[in-house]
């Protein structure tokens, strides 16, 4: 259960729909089930008080959406930042995606958000409706008839236990509590993969990426992917028809978005939890995170607007290529 | 569609030898695009290339492929003949089938295989290229010279002569380097001081140089012809301008005991000092380090006795920046450490001491007057022993020295083993030798004089261990001519160090971008026909920094850097190259990482109208290019996370047709 309540939410942008501070409001809604909660621009203060929503479901990280709507919208757009959500927000600022004028921006704290697929592990298919309550989520399926208590905490997503952060980076104002940088364990996973011989490591991907639909899910929801035109949609990158001749040619792909993205990945975890597929597609991002961390000291993206990424910037101690080199099995 | 035509060339035997040029040129024959093939014994001759002029204008060639060697070489000479022949110059693309084919191959077959791909993959690109136009930049009239030594001082006297403002930087408090330190010099044993010191006075009193000395180069941006250069002045805690190098501060100074790098720390000097008598400027310096008055407020004695009142203990660093048309690097050598050599026991013993030293104790301005005198009792030394090459000519042990001959050693223990028994006949001399190498003027006459006329004892053979004893130094060494091992009881051993470039020299070949070998000495942008240019246009090599030399030497190379600057700095426009980069605005997200990246600072961002295809108008930031600025290194192109930044003449189009060739 989030400990900032929905009422206070609604209250606070109804307040500045109404005092014409902002003229629209993102925020989340109901999807067609209690757990698929979308993205949505309210504009309506009867909008806000019905369609509302803020649960364990939120997961959705608005930063990316700022881009287009900012542009398409007079007057201020007031948006509410989770903690991770900020770090997108500032890297989008760094790279001047939008308009920091055009937005008010609410930091709201989060305890951790929910994964379906943990909860349908846990409960079955035919999920008629659920309630977020204290630590516990009531499950109501069509096959059982009293609902299924399963503990937040037990469901939480991975990117979540692997927080790295509860300290909003950004944001004009604050509702309720902002926290620390976290201590993560979210390289674990990618020194597990390291370990790993060259063959299993392949094999790990191969199955992996083989599953790829090629969606393209994981690239629209990215807020590091904000291009005017994507290289894979374009003819004349000599990109787009690299991409795809087998199952596994998809990792091209992954691999060449990891590659635009590194430096400017924040680990928000947004693209595996859009994979339709479960593929864990944060582990390329955040293996580039690690290595860069290793090889320029310790970087954050996002963690402050204006910084330079060590991958676009320059100094006299950086590494020599031939020390990259001889240091990518360590 | 492009009508290619392409030339294979044997380069005599250096490509014919492991390259079957008739394979190649038929094969290639057959690709896309290729209306004429042909090969010949030496394209970039007079003949091959009427050869060339002669297929265009008979076959309408509209593209040449160029198979030879590396564009370093002849990319311009054959771009030349394309224009004689009607085509834009950029139209040529080189496939590199010596250094990178049959240089590297010993098979005929391997090699040739690997010429046809490389022919393929610029037939390729010939394919996507574009004719383009050069544009022009200016020529900023004033040159820098980073380093005040010897190389530093000619090269500037002689741009200065010429008319142009030149700007000498050095980091110590006085010009003069290295050679304000020797004594006499080979060959001919005319003092340095006699012949340097007018030098750096000229040097000082010519109006079209200004000398900052104590100061360092800490930043350089723009290119040939527009360098921008930030000068970092360090604090000396003494107005320049004011102090008349008068010394009372230096005698009243109550901190005297501090090493005087002068004199390799053979002596003491006080905070505030003067590094010599001739030195220029004739300024004096506090160090921060050893003066009370900085270090805790006590004291203020100089301040006090200073009657001009050039003192100033709040004096701050100070950034200068500055224009310049070209950078002459002049930052020559130091000898290496000799901790690594215990055997010799220069850690141990005091009288085992580097020739360098050897010379200040040799020298009328030295901590002795002049007087050869044991650093340990202050004795006249009896038996002297001199050991060459020690770091030099290292193979094994390329962690302890250096694999390459210091070439100057030879000559100056000659000198030192000569001087010695001149001044002192009683003094017994030996020499250990790997050789002797003496190539130069009157060089192996001086050698042989050591020698035959001074009855120095020279030995073949590597000195093995130094051992000191009571107050005797044991040499155990073998002399490999007799066959026999020998052991002396010295009462000095003086060691001849390897040289090193200066340790300032690779953070500025970074900020340069100069290029260095693995010693981190500076490399030339040929060895043999641009001995004193860097690859790095706008940038030249005067000295040491190049590579070990003598005075003379140095001093030819230091003028023949002059003459290339002045040849540089007497255009009043160049020719840019026109292979820079350019954004496609309509897919730049205007993220600012090319700007970031870009080491000339070439690209601005511009918020710009755009029509939308909904017929709406959006103000969109989007990247410029200054083509003027811009010298096409393509860090920009990488850094574009859109692919809107591309490069003229090696489009990413062009890169991936020639992958795609070499891969098909």
């Amino acid at each position: 259960m989030q400990k900032i309540s929905r009422e206070s939410l609604v209250e606070k942008a109804i307040a500045m729909l109404q005092a014409h501070e902002v003229s629209a409001v993102l925020g989340w809604k109901k999807g067609e089930f209690d757990y698929d909660i979308t993205p949505a621009l309210f504009t309506d203060a009867e909008d806000l008080q019905k369609n509302f929503v803020w649960n364990d479901f939120c997961g959705a990280n608005f930063s990316k959406y700022l881009v287009e709507k900012t542009r398409n919208i007079e007057g201020k757009i007031l948006t509410f930042l989770k903690p991770c959500d900020t770090y997108s927000f500032n890297q989008l600022l760094t790279e001047h995606r939008f308009d920091r004028e055009k937005v008010y921006a609410i930091g709201i704290p989060c305890e951790g958000m929910v994964d379906i697929k943990k909860i349908k592990d846990a409960c079955g298919e035919g999920i008629a409706s659920i309630a977020c309550e204290e630590d516990v989520l009531k499950v109501t399926t069509l096959y059982e008839d009293a609902p299924i208590a399963i503990e937040t905490e037990t469901v939480l997503a991975e990117r979540c236990l692997a927080c790295k952060s509860k300290k909003h980076v950004a944001y004009d104002e604050l509702l309720g509590e902002t926290g620390e940088v976290l201590e993560s364990n979210r390289f674990d996973e990618v020194e597990r993969l390291e370990a790993m011989t060259a063959d299993e490591r392949f094999a790990f991907w191969q199955n992996e990426l083989s599953r790829c639909i090629r969606c393209n899910a994981c690239r629209d929801v990215c807020p590091a992917c904000t291009c005017e035109k994507c290289v894979f949609d374009n003819p004349n990158s000599g990109v787009e028809n690299k991409a795809a001749a087998n199952s596994f040619e998809e990792k091209l792909f992954h691999i060449i978005r990891a590659f635009h993205v590194a430096g400017r990945c924040t680990d928000c975890g947004e693209c595996s939890r859009v994979c339709p597929q479960q593929i864990p597609l944060h582990l390329l991002n955040r293996k580039f995170i690690h290595d860069i961390d290793r090889f320029y000291g310790d970087y954050q993206a996002g963690a402050e607007v204006g910084s330079r990424a060590p991958l676009v910037d320059y100094t006299l101690d950086d590494l020599e290529a031939s020390e990259i080199f001889e240091g990518r099995d360590n | 569609m492009q009508r290619i035509g392409v030339f294979v060339c044997w380069c005599g035997s250096n490509i014919a030898g492991t390259v079957d040029v008739q394979a190649v040129s038929d094969a290639l024959k057959n690709e896309p695009g290729v209306v004429f093939s042909t090969n010949y014994q030496y394209m970039c001759s007079q003949a091959g290339q009427d050869l060339i002029v002669d297929a265009v204008r008979e076959h309408n060639l509209t593209g040449l492929v160029i198979c030879s060697c590396s564009p370093r070489m002849h990319e311009a000479t054959f771009r030349k003949t394309a224009q004689k022949a009607g085509l834009n110059p950029y139209m040529v693309e080189i496939a590199n089938i010596r250094e990178q084919c049959s240089w590297v191959h010993k098979e005929m077959e391997i090699g040739t295989e690997k010429a046809i791909i490389l022919g393929k993959a610029a037939i390729a690109k010939v394919h996507l290229n574009a004719p383009l136009t050069p544009g022009e930049s200016p020529v900023t009239k004033r040159a820098l010279v980073i380093g005040g030594g010897i190389a530093g001082i000619q090269t500037a006297l002689d741009i200065a002569d010429a008319g142009f403002k030149v700007d000498i930087v050095e980091k110590l408090p006085t010009i003069g380097g290295k050679m304000a330190q020797l004594d006499k010099t080979f060959p001919t044993l005319d003092c340095a001081a006699c012949i340097l010191t007018p030098k750096m006075v000229d040097v000082a009193q010519n109006e079209n140089v200004r000398i900052f000395s104590y100061s360092e180069v800490t930043e350089v941006k723009g290119f040939v012809g527009n360098f921008d250069v930030t000068i970092k002045k360090n604090a000396r805690y003494v107005k320049e301008d004011i102090c008349t190098g008068c010394g009372a501060c230096v005698d009243k100074c109550p901190m005297k005991k501090n090493p005087n790098e002068f004199n390799l720390g053979m002596d003491n000097r006080p905070a505030i000092y003067i590094p010599f008598a001739q030195a220029v400027p004739k300024v004096a310096t506090i160090d921060p380090n050893a003066c009370n008055m900085l270090k805790n407020g006590k004291c203020g004695l100089c301040a006090r006795v200073c009657t001009a009142g050039a003192i100033d203990y709040t004096q701050k660093d100070e950034y200068i920046e500055e224009k310049y048309g070209a950078i002459v690097v002049a930052t020559g050598y130091n000898p290496i450490s000799m901790d690594k050599f215990d055997e010799f026991a220069y850690n141990q013993s005091k009288d085992v001491i580097t020739s360098l030293e050897f010379e200040r104790l040799t020298n009328a301005a030295g901590p002795t007057a002049g007087k050869l005198l044991r650093p340990s009792d202050g004795k006249h030394p009896e038996k002297i022993v001199f050991v060459q090459c020690v770091g030099s000519r290292c193979d094994a042990c390329a962690e302890k020295g250096k694999e390459y001959c210091s070439k100057i050693c030879c000559m100056y223990t000659a000198k030192h083993a000569m001087l010695t028994r001149d001044k002192y006949p009683d003094t017994e001399v030996y020499v250990f030798y790997i050789d002797v190498r003496t190539p130069g003027k009157n060089f192996d006459e001086f050698y042989r004089r050591a020698v035959e006329e001074y009855g120095v004892h020279y030995i073949k053979g590597m000195v093995g261990k130094v051992t000191p004893e009571g107050d005797k130094l044991i040499v155990q060494a073998s002399d490999l001519l007799a066959d026999k091992q020998l052991k002396i009881d010295a009462d000095l051993v003086v060691l001849a160090a390897a040289i090193e470039p200066d340790k300032s020299a690779r953070p500025l070949a970074t900020m340069l971008t100069a290029s260095m070998d693995t010693n981190d000495f500076f490399t030339e942008a040929h060895p043999k026909l641009r001995p004193v240019e860097s690859p790095t246009a706008g940038v030249f090599l005067s000295g040491c920094c190049q590579g070990p030399k003598d005075i003379p030497e140095t001093v030819s190379q230091a003028s023949a850097a002059a003459a290339k600057v002045i040849g540089l700095l007497v255009k009043d426009k160049l020719t840019g190259n026109p292979c820079i980069a350019s954004s496609n605005e309509l897919m730049c997200n205007g993220c600012s990482s090319c700007e970031r990246v870009c080491p000339y600072g070439a690209i601005t961002y511009v918020d710009k109208e755009f029509r939308m295809p909904d017929r709406t108008t959006r103000m969109r930031r989007v990247a410029q290019v200054n083509p003027a600025v811009c010298q096409g290194c393509g860090a920009c192109t990488v850094a574009c996370p859109s692919g809107a930044m591309d490069l003229r003449g090696f489009s990413s189009s062009q890169i991936m047709a020639e992958v795609d060739a070499i891969c098909k």
